[in-house]
């Protein structure tokens, strides 16, 4: 589904190199996690994949089912089925959630050329898996994440997430901040849209997280590079060693 | 001392090219207002008050010539509201477009009825108030050469709106409009106003709110790209009232808005608001000046300019709060989103505070597009330009919400989206 193959980033601003090489592949149906230390390049790596401005890729590629992804506007990716929670949400003023939830909604199907999801309809399904989130009719009004808790921008995340149904889920530190109860939630929501053609990279730092979704593949990321691979065992090694261990053997 | 008699100089030019009406009920107003423009002289560049916004174009004797708006381009507003017409084309009404104004008692100024004393205690009256402390020589011309306009008193709840409609059919049309307006004691109105009007246009309104009145106010302008105007707003506020005012502004080459708005009776509300929007030769300026002058009144500014390809916004506001007019809550906001680094907004927000018990607040900021919240709208698949639209509809969001009519709300905002479309946003 994903591959990501040699990537390179820089900054645009100036010279620093964050991504150095990266390749990943990851199967329809699979749950593949990363693992790193702070500053190693996870949230930069989620970002060039989403499209963020500021960076630019200097050799390498990414696609999405064969689709090249990095030639694309951060929409078009959108519509073609990558999604990515973002570790910091960001705060809009003025736009309520729930016209901003349905804009996305309508303007991915008007790009798939489906048609538009009625009011009633997406009224129907927003408050259903709103209320799986314990997210509240309230906070649908209020503008997109101002004034949520960290906790309440996650699961908006994860809400966006379960209504855009993307196919390629990007999680990026969905967890930090989250009290047991809120990761439940998050991890359920995330678990409610497994199946076969659906695929998910999820970057944590926790095993915690690992242990309700649980990963088919696990990868660890240090100094812009994927430097080892392995199954859901490399997750408890760091949870019991810190990457101090592994980093030693790699570099 | 130069100065002032080039002032004069021009007050005479431009009285010259006027026919001015004598006699009638407003004859001793006008005589009034004649000798306090005579005195004044019309502003000039090196007035305080006219510092950020070039006022030539106003002053000078001949209107510009101002090319027509292709009508197919925008539809207008308020067409789907059970509503009273009354048409003005470049000023001059028009009794075949408008509708029946005597069964719902608009009286018009050019019929120059003698007895309408409560217009004669209103013509004039607010606008020679409002020449202290700061002088708005422009509103002298017009209560001095006005001879079209609406007068409408209102005792009861109004049954519909009143909406004047300005037509601009004339590419050299020079339109001079006076409205007085008198809410008698708990009365309600909303006054609707919309159009290009004339290549240039001079438009006072005075508003008398008295005790327990609501009067609403809506208005549209812009429009045809060169077109100019200045109008003032003068409101006076009774004991418990309410005045709600509210401008969106979409083209238009030069506008200059003052409100003029005296909180004379205690617990009244005063809210002026206005979302301005301009692309390239647009010049916008917001003038206001909200006076306390009773106890635990109400008053809001709140102004939002959205500029780009060159486009200036203007705003000058002031709470002056008298001494004594304890409680008072004063709020006042003036932003701009700069779309490019061409655009400018140039602000001057003033409080003056003669009173120890009273909470003022005030803001101005000018910004970009946050590009932050315009990659997350796009990671979330909606497209560039839906997404800036969206981020332009929000920042204009409070001065749209002062609109207490939902369906006039949604009116405004769907005549905000079809002018982003038109401009790339
Ligand atoms: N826009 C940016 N400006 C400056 N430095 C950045 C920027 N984005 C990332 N970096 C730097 O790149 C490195 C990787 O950051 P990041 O991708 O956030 O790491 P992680 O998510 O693994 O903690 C860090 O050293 C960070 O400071
Ligand atoms: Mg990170």
């Amino acid at each position: 589904m994903l591959e990501i193959n040699n990537l390179h980033v820089k900054l645009e601003e100036d010279d620093k190199v964050i991504l150095k090489g990266v390749n990943l592949k990851v199967e329809a149906g699979k749950v593949h996690a990363i693992m790193g230390p702070n500053g190693s390049g996870k949230s930069t790596l989620s970002y060039v994949l989403s499209g963020r401005d500021g960076y630019e890729v200097t050799d390498g590629s990414a696609t999405l089912d064969g689709v090249e992804l990095l030639e694309m506007e951060p929409e078009e990716r959108a519509a073609a089925g990558l999604f990515l929670a973002f570790q910091y949400p960001v705060e809009i003023p003025g736009v309520g959630n729930m016209t901003f939830l349905r804009t996305a909604v309508n303007a991915q199907r008007k790009a798939r050329g489906q048609e538009e999801m009625s009011a009633g309809e997406f009224l129907k399904v927003v408050r259903e898996k709103a209320k799986a989130l314990k997210i509240d009719a309230e906070m649908m009004k209020r503008p997109v994440n101002v004034g949520f808790s960290g906790g309440e921008k996650k699961r908006n995340e994860i809400l966006q997430m379960a209504m855009l149904e993307p196919k390629m889920c990007i999680l990026d530190e969905t967890d930090s901040g989250l009290d047991v109860d809120a990761m439940k939630l998050v991890a359920e929501g995330v678990n409610a849209l497994r199946d076969e053609g659906r695929a998910f990279l999820v970057i944590t730092h926790y095993q915690r997280l690992l242990d309700h979704i649980k990963p088919d593949v696990v990868h660890i990321m240090a100094d812009g590079r994927i430097v080892k691979t392995g199954g859901p065992e490399l997750a408890l090694e760091v949870e019991n060693n810190g990457y101090a261990g592994i980093l030693a053997e790699v570099l | 001392m130069a100065v002032a008699e080039a002032k004069r100089n021009a007050a005479e030019a431009r009285l010259s090219a006027l026919a001015l009406p004598q006699g009638g009920w407003t004859g001793v107003a006008r005589a009034e207002a004649l000798a306090r423009l005579r005195a004044m002289g019309l502003p000039g560049r090196r007035d305080e008050y006219w510092r950020y916004t070039d006022p030539a174009t106003l002053v000078q004797a001949e209107a510009a010539h101002a090319a027509l708006f292709d009508p197919q381009d925008e539809p207008m507003v308020f067409t789907s509201f059970d509503r009273v017409k009354v048409v003005f084309v470049d000023g001059v009404f028009d009794p075949a477009q408008s509708d029946d104004l005597e069964a719902a008692g608009v009286e018009l100024l050019s019929r120059q009825t003698a007895d309408i004393h409560w217009a004669q205690s209103l013509y004039g009256v607010l606008e020679t108030r409002g020449q202290t402390p700061v002088q708005r020589p422009l509103a002298a011309l017009n209560t001095a050469a006005a001879t079209e306009g609406v007068l409408i008193r209102v005792t009861g709840k109004a049954a519909k709106p009143v909406s004047l409609i300005y037509l601009h059919k004339s590419e050299t049309s020079d339109a001079i409009l006076h409205h007085c307006v008198k809410l008698e004691e708990g009365a309600e109105l909303t006054l609707l106003e919309n159009g290009p009007a004339a290549a240039r246009f001079n438009k006072v309104l005075e508003v008398e709110v008295a005790d327990g009145a609501r009067f609403h106010h809506i208005r549209t302008q812009g429009r045809d790209h060169e077109r100019r105007a200045v109008t003032h707003i003068f409101a006076r506020l009774g004991r418990e009232s309410l005045f709600k005012s509210f401008t969106l502004t979409a083209n238009g080459v030069l506008t200059r808005n003052e409100a003029v708005i005296e909180l004379t009776g205690d617990d009244a509300v005063a809210h002026v608001a206005g979302a301005a929007v301009g692309d390239g030769d647009f010049h916008h300026d917001d003038t206001v000046f909200v006076t306390h002058a009773a106890e635990r009144c109400e008053s809001r500014q709140v102004f939002k300019k959205v500029l780009k390809n060159g486009a200036v916004g203007v705003f000058q506001g002031k709470i002056l709060v008298k001494p004594g007019a304890q409680k008072t809550d004063g709020y006042q906001i003036s932003q701009s989103l700069l779309l490019d680094d061409h655009s400018q907004f140039l602000a001057k927000p003033e409080l003056e505070i003669y009173a120890d018990d009273v909470k003022c607040s005030h803001g101005s900021t000018s910004g970009a597009i946050d590009e932050t919240a315009l990659y997350y709208l796009r990671s979330r698949g909606v497209p560039l330009r839906q997404a800036q639209s969206l981020l332009v509809l929000a920042f204009l969001a409070e001065a749209i919400q002062e609109i207490e009519d939902e369906a006039l709300a949604e009116d405004i905002r769907s005549r905000l989206e079809s002018w982003l479309a038109r401009h790339g946003q």
